[in-house]
């Protein structure tokens, strides 16, 4: 066998390293545009599937445009800080489309007055006012999202979606992929009178209950992070949909 | 040929765990089976183009870093073109560079064999493991959920007569107990791969 010096193993193992970091390097950055390109298109699509438009990834971005022609950034008070109508910056200096929802939320719950979160407003032509607003959680595994849609009333739900990260498939998986889990919250209310009581998933409920829905069978963990990502996401939101309703 | 007598996961029982983790279904299965063998070969390849500069003392650091970078290229262009598998897949993509097929291909056939029978085992060997995770992947999607590739395949008139999806298919426990299956079948048709006391 051929014997190596230790100057040319070190020499060997660098070259190799650099040469293996600019490669990835070079293309991490050439394939960034598609990447990130992907991730907007899909926030936009599941906000566009919170309210009842369902499209392919490809024409997410040109429907949401024309749909969701007001975006708000909203304090968990009620005020306003971000306004973005029509493609134009008119209040505050950020889009709030570009919020991170991870970061704010975890903001929210560590007490942060400050933390801010989109509403998304959906204007199309002559139909109903729809309030699609951001909820995030913890399932069993990882974390779990959602898109909540309200009617103009600020109360009853027109529609939700439902994602998460490492949710067991066939189970907890299915609050995203068993449409009629998300559609047994169509219809229920958040307020009850004046009073928040957000919406619960819970075992074996009955009909006619406008805060409750059934849980899926097998998957009670994630339910319950449904049930408390639910109460506490749209918490945040109580002050402005208050101000909405009167 | 490692599809059948030498193949990876029933013969050589590699890459087990990646092949319980995302057979749940046919799509991911047929990605990861993809991604796999681009990565098999890709690396033994190089390995084999370098083989006879690579340091006997640090060929095993030198194999990893060459499987990762070719792991974290596979990545990236599925998160670039096919966003949607890629996050089914999630980790596993990652985790590919554990895969026990890719460094045991590397040290038995890469190192001390020429770059083109180098390239056509990382491809055979893919493949081997690619039929395999398909195979359970085609049969636990349309017990599990009487889906194919995400298509209704089981009528709703089999339903109505109270068949009901397996459960237990969608576990990664099946997966297992499907393996040994398909190594049962394997081995009852071929004899001389079965040990003799």
């Amino acid at each position: 066998m051929k014997k190596f010096t230790n100057k040319y193993i070190y020499i060997y193992s660098t070259v190799l390293v650099i040469v293996v970091a600019a490669v990835l390097a070079s293309v991490s950055m050439l394939l960034q545009k598609p990447q990130e390109k992907n991730i907007v298109a899909e926030q936009m699509q599941m906000i566009l599937q919170a309210a009842n438009e369902n499209v392919e990834r490809t024409e997410a971005e040109e429907l949401y445009n024309k749909c969701f022609t007001t975006e708000l950034g909203v304090k968990s008070n009620g005020e306003i800080v971000y306004k973005y109508v029509n493609g134009k910056q008119e209040q505050g200096d950020k889009r709030p489309f570009t919020l991170s929802i991870k970061d704010e939320v975890k903001k929210y719950k560590n007490g942060d007055k400050d933390a801010v979160l989109p509403v998304f407003i959906y204007n199309k032509g002559n139909k109903e006012t729809i309030y699609v607003v951001p909820v995030r959680g913890i399932g069993l595994w990882d974390e779990i999202w959602g898109y909540v849609a309200l009617r103009s009333d600020a109360n009853t739900i027109e529609n939700i979606v439902f994602d998460h990260a490492g949710e067991t498939p066939g189970l907890g998986g299915n609050i995203k992929d068993d449409p009629s889990f998300a559609a047994s919250f169509v219809g229920k209310t958040i307020f009850e009178g004046d009073d928040y009581v957000s919406i619960a998933v819970e075992k074996r409920v009955g009909k006619d209950q406008p805060h409750k829905v059934d849980a899926i069978t097998g998957a009670t963990l994630t339910c319950n992070g449904v049930s408390d990502m639910m109460k506490s996401g749209l918490e945040f939101f109580v002050p402005y949909f208050k101000s909405l309703r009167k | 040929m490692p599809f059948s007598k030498e193949n990876p996961i029933i013969v050589q029982v590699l890459g087990i765990c990646s092949c319980l983790a995302v057979t749940v279904k046919l799509q991911p299965a047929v990605v990861m089976a993809l991604s796999v063998t681009v990565v098999v070969m890709m690396s033994n390849l190089f390995i084999s183009l370098l083989r006879n500069t690579i340091p006997p003392r640090i060929r095993i650091i030198v194999q990893l870093v060459v499987v990762a970078m070719f792991v974290i290229l596979v990545d990236q262009f599925l998160k670039a073109f096919a966003y949607d598998v890629s996050k089914q897949l999630s980790v596993y993509v990652g985790l590919i560079i554990t895969n026990c097929i890719v460094m045991g291909r590397l040290e038995a056939f890469a190192m001390s064999n020429k770059p083109l029978p180098a390239l056509l085992d990382g491809l055979g060997n893919g493949i081997g493991y690619g039929i395999i995770l398909i195979i359970v992947g085609f049969l636990r999607e349309l017990f599990g959920f009487g889906t194919l590739w995400g298509y209704k395949i089981i009528p709703d008139s089999f339903y109505n007569f109270g068949y009901e999806n397996n459960g237990l298919m969608v576990m990664p426990a099946m997966a297992l107990i499907l393996v040994g299956l398909v190594i049962w079948v394997h081995r009852s048709k071929n004899k001389d791969l079965v040990e003799n006391e």
